[in-house]
């Protein structure tokens, strides 16, 4: 497919990150990086660290060793609140959204960090607070417009079905307007039109945001078809990184999947 | 009621927003849900909207006579763009925005369209990739930019800038427009309107500005509609209702319209919206109330008992009250109770608190469901009409409306009824001609302007129409009593387990069927008696529903029975279809209306079985997927007998 925009230089750069829970290693010595604007995703069986090495770029996970670059800025670890106000936002695999709140409220959150005015004036609800609210009402029903789910604004997400859950929480997600996005198995459990309403989404948002996006996936037909690149781990370990076609041709990823006798 | 000079010098709907920019250049003429909030357009706005529009194309060479066609859901710029093509002479031909690429391919290179205006990347999608088969099209507009920002096709503009071209063209020449605009002429052609079908490949309906005109206004003058209506715009805007609805009464008489969010907000922006006016073919009128009834059984045992008392007092008195005849005062006081408890909050939920006037046509509906919404204070009255009519023919009258007629025929119409049987009518809205058809128009319009329109019927000694079915359809049983599959398929369909209908019985010994039940109601219903189902095809084939529809054909067969003329035309074996008829499939027309012959053809080896004696029926079918993909499914079907019902003579 054309890009509107090119892949840019690197603006994440995970090198040698270590994580050990007691004698558990989930990761050990990862090392790769993020490009601007590319699609990312992370492959592997399950219990090679996916979602461990997505809760170490946002800050959840405090790796033993190893630096973390982003924006220029080298660390040891993340912190959640900074990687928020730095543009990096994410979907949960176990979808996290407040459940009696209604689609609109619940894409209104996801702007909370960017709220400038204190509690008090938005107790108010006068003046300024009010100028805000609208101001992050009306980016929120960009959002809703853009994912189309104008029909189900008002209704408690919790009565939602699942495919739709994870639509409002990539909303959530993007009300951030995030530079980096993370999507732990974005269309897990999913129908397979749920997931082709998924995959042009995610597409839509990189190509009309510029949004770099690491996703979490298992099903291969849609890693293949949608990223640029593809970081496979096993047992803690970066087995194979490359595009789609290299990926899907190594041996050890092969393995990997299919199981070797040892 | 006298029409002021001015209106009546507006002969054709670009001199007619004119008009009302002058007239009522403040008050709201469009409105469009987006981003959550109505946006508004008054009718000064709308008129300048235009003006650029049509500046625009006229400066990308739209000539007097070109075709151009709109494609999308219903969105002010594509009424816009209908009404600016009008006024530089142009001809618009909108089309069905869920019709497939090669259907859309067909009408337009049989109109031989220039232009194209589009909603989205959708249709542009599709009008990109019918381009090679219309080589007449070479320009199209987009209305949403969304998706379409790497499409390179020289061919493509967006609606903003085409505008800002016609600002600039208007200020290069300031005389242009008001000029054109006044060069058009009641008699011209104003748009032309692909029929759905029905009978085969669609024809090309040219309506001239003095049909669609003069139609709205006799209409509108009829049921009292004045410039305050507020109407929700939400039908296919290819479809001739929408146009005169509007395009025609809404610039007739200065009335805003609202387009609706989405598809699937429809019925909250009705809510929001209010209507006082409002039109709907009987499916919708339907599914609202099936919507309704699985909600009221799932609600609590009290508000269940109050809803049924109220409503079995409405069911008796609350028409009778609408059409002012005589009522007991203590039902009248029970009304105004229930009204307060009941229906008042009811209509509220359905956003139907204002409406003063609903229409429903295009197919017959079901008693008990015009019934519910009468006796609820709704004032929904049944029309016929056809794309060759401009839509009215006949509209029931306040006061005298009988649920089985479709009226008396509005001012300035003629009907008769020919001796095959066949309902005829004559008057200001009768079209100009098809498109590049002349034997159709012949076959349809006699020489002194008499429209033959398929359907046989009759007039009652109250002078009201009833229709009985497409008169091609009617046919006779060996037994020499006549058939008449619609009439038979809609009693069917009245339940509301069964969504479709189709009946055989022409030249056989007796009448059988197949039926579609309803996914939403039949699934609620099993859902409540703990029946699991994994889907459509499943769940039509379990027994209990079975026992459901034998049932409801068994009370078809009742109602057969008490109508001497029809007694032979009892359902004697049904099977359920084990997919869902469908428009992708070309069973159905766009509007939902069955194509029988193809039908027919397609299923032959199942209506062998109906007559074959066995208990089941191996079939295999290809189906259309939304994404235009295909692939195949195959089923056992199990046959169904249902015994006749003793006519009263035979029994006594």
């Amino acid at each position: 497919m054309e890009r509107l925009r090119k892949i840019g230089d690197v603006v994440l750069k995970m090198e040698g990150i270590s994580l050990a829970f007691g004698g558990v290693k989930a990761l050990a010595d990862v090392s790769f990086e993020v490009r601007a604007h590319e699609i990312l995703a992370i492959i592997g069986p399950n219990g090679a660290g996916k979602s461990s090495m997505l809760n170490v770029i946002n800050g959840f996970y405090r790796p033993q060793q190893g630096s973390i670059t982003f924006h220029g800025r080298t660390r040891k670890q993340m912190e959640p609140h900074e990687a928020a106000t730095q543009g990096i936002a994410r979907t949960f695999q176990n979808i996290a959204l407040f459940k009696g709140m209604s689609t609109l409220d619940n894409i209104m959150t996801g702007r909370n960090t960017m709220m400038k005015r204190n509690l008090l004036w938005q107790a108010l609800y006068y003046g300024p607070a009010l100028k805000e609210e609208i101001e992050h009402r009306a980016a929120c029903e960009r959002i809703i417009d853009f994912l189309e789910i104008e029909a189900i604004r008002r209704a408690p997400v919790g009565k939602l079905p699942y495919g739709l859950q994870k639509r409002v929480e990539l909303g959530r997600a993007l009300a951030a307007e995030p530079t980096l996005l993370l999507l732990d198995e974005p269309m897990a459990g999913m129908n397979l039109e749920e997931k082709q309403d998924m995959c042009r989404f995610i597409l839509d948002v990189n190509d009309e945001f510029g949004t770099t996006i690491v996703l979490i996936e298992h099903d291969m037909g849609v890693v293949m078809d949608i990223s640029d690149r593809v970081v496979v781990l096993d047992y803690g370990r970066k087995i194979a990184e490359g595009t789609p076609d290299a990926v899907r041709a190594n041996q050890t990823v092969i393995d990997a999947y299919l199981g070797v006798a040892h | 009621m006298t029409i002021p000079a001015a209106a009546s010098a507006a002969d054709t709907l670009p001199k007619l927003v004119l008009d009302n920019a002058r007239r009522r250049g403040h008050r709201a003429a469009f409105r469009e849900k987006d981003y959550g909030i109505w946006q508004q357009w008054t009718w000064q706005q709308a008129a300048d909207e235009i003006r650029a529009l049509a500046c625009g194309l006229a400066a990308l060479g739209l000539k007097r006579g070109d075709k151009l066609t709109t494609v999308g859901d219903n969105r002010p710029r594509l009424y816009w763009a209908m009404v600016a093509t009008q006024a530089i002479g142009g001809v618009p031909v909108p089309v069905y925005q869920d019709s497939v690429a090669a259907e859309m391919g067909h009408v337009l290179a049989h109109a031989g369209v220039r232009f194209a205006v589009a909603e989205n990347q959708e249709q542009v999608d599709k009008l990109i990739e019918i381009k090679e088969i219309c080589p007449e099209l070479e320009l199209i507009v987009y209305c949403d930019s969304r998706g379409l920002k790497h499409y390179a096709q020289p061919y493509l503009k967006s609606y903003a800038e085409v505008q800002e071209m016609g600002r600039a063209f208007a200020t290069a020449n300031p005389d242009f427009f008001d000029a054109t605009v006044a060069c058009g002429q009641g008699g011209e052609v104003a748009l032309i309107t692909y029929t759905s079908g029905t009978t085969g490949q669609s024809k090309g309906v040219m309506l001239t500005f003095a049909n669609l005109i003069e139609t709205a206004r006799n209409a509108a003058q009829l049921d009292g509609l004045g410039e305050n209506e507020e109407m929700l715009s939400y039908l296919p805007m290819a479809w001739v209702g929408d146009i005169i609805f509007s395009l025609g009464q809404s610039y007739v008489c200065g009335f805003c319209i609202s387009c609706p969010e989405s598809a699937a907000t429809v019925l909250a922006d009705l809510r929001e919206i209010g209507p006082t006016y409002f039109f709907a073919p009987p499916r919708i009128f339907e599914n609202i109330l099936t919507s309704v009834m699985i909600r009221i059984e799932d609600a609590s045992a009290p508000k269940r008992g109050m809803f049924r008392y109220f409503m079995n007092l409405a069911r008796r008195v609350g028409a009778d009250i609408l059409d002012g005849k005589p009522v007991p005062p203590a039902d009248r006081l029970l009304y105004a109770l229930g009204e307060a408890l009941v229906y008042g909050p009811l209509r509220n939920v359905l956003g139907f608190s204002r409406v003063r006037l609903a229409y429903t046509a295009g197919e017959a509906i079901g008693p008990d469901i015009f019934r519910f919404y009468r006796s609820l204070g709704v004032n929904i009255k049944q029309l016929y009409g056809s794309t060759e009519s401009s839509v009215f023919v006949t509209v029931q009258p306040d006061g005298h409306i009988k649920a089985d007629s479709v009226g008396v025929p509005v001012p300035g119409v003629e009907i008769r009824v020919a001796e095959s049987g066949e309902v005829m009518f004559r008057g200001p809205g009768v079209f100009h001609s098809y498109y590049k058809n002349e034997e159709a128009t012949r076959a349809t319009k006699t020489p002194d302007g008499w429209v033959r329109t398929g359907d046989a019927g009759f007039v009652d000694a109250d002078g009201q129409l009833h229709i009985i079915d497409r008169a091609k359809d009617v046919g006779r049983m060996k037994s020499g009593g006549i058939f008449a599959p619609k009439y038979i398929e809609n009693k069917l369909k009245f339940f509301p387990y069964i969504r479709e209908a189709v009946a055989f019985g022409d030249e056989r010994d007796f009448v059988t069927a197949f039926l579609n039940i309803d996914l939403a109601a039949v699934g609620n219903w099993a859902e409540r008696r703990g029946l699991a189902y994994s889907g459509y095809a499943d769940l039509a084939q379990q027994p209990v529903v079975l026992d459901l529809l034998d049932d409801c054909v068994r009370k078809v067969n009742a109602d057969l029975a008490s109508e001497s003329r029809l007694a032979d035309s009892q359902i004697r074996r049904f099977l359920v279809l084990h997919k869902e008829l469908d428009a992708d499939d070309g069973e159905l027309t766009r509007t939902r209306k069955l194509r029988r012959a193809f039908v027919v053809e397609k299923y032959a080896p199942l209506a062998e079985a109906l007559y074959s004696g066995r208990d089941r029926c191996a079939i295999e079918t290809e189906v259309t997927f939304e994404n235009g993909r295909k692939g195949r499914i195959s089923a056992e079907l199990i046959i169904r007998d249902v015994p006749a019902v003793p006519t009263l003579c035979k029994a006594g």
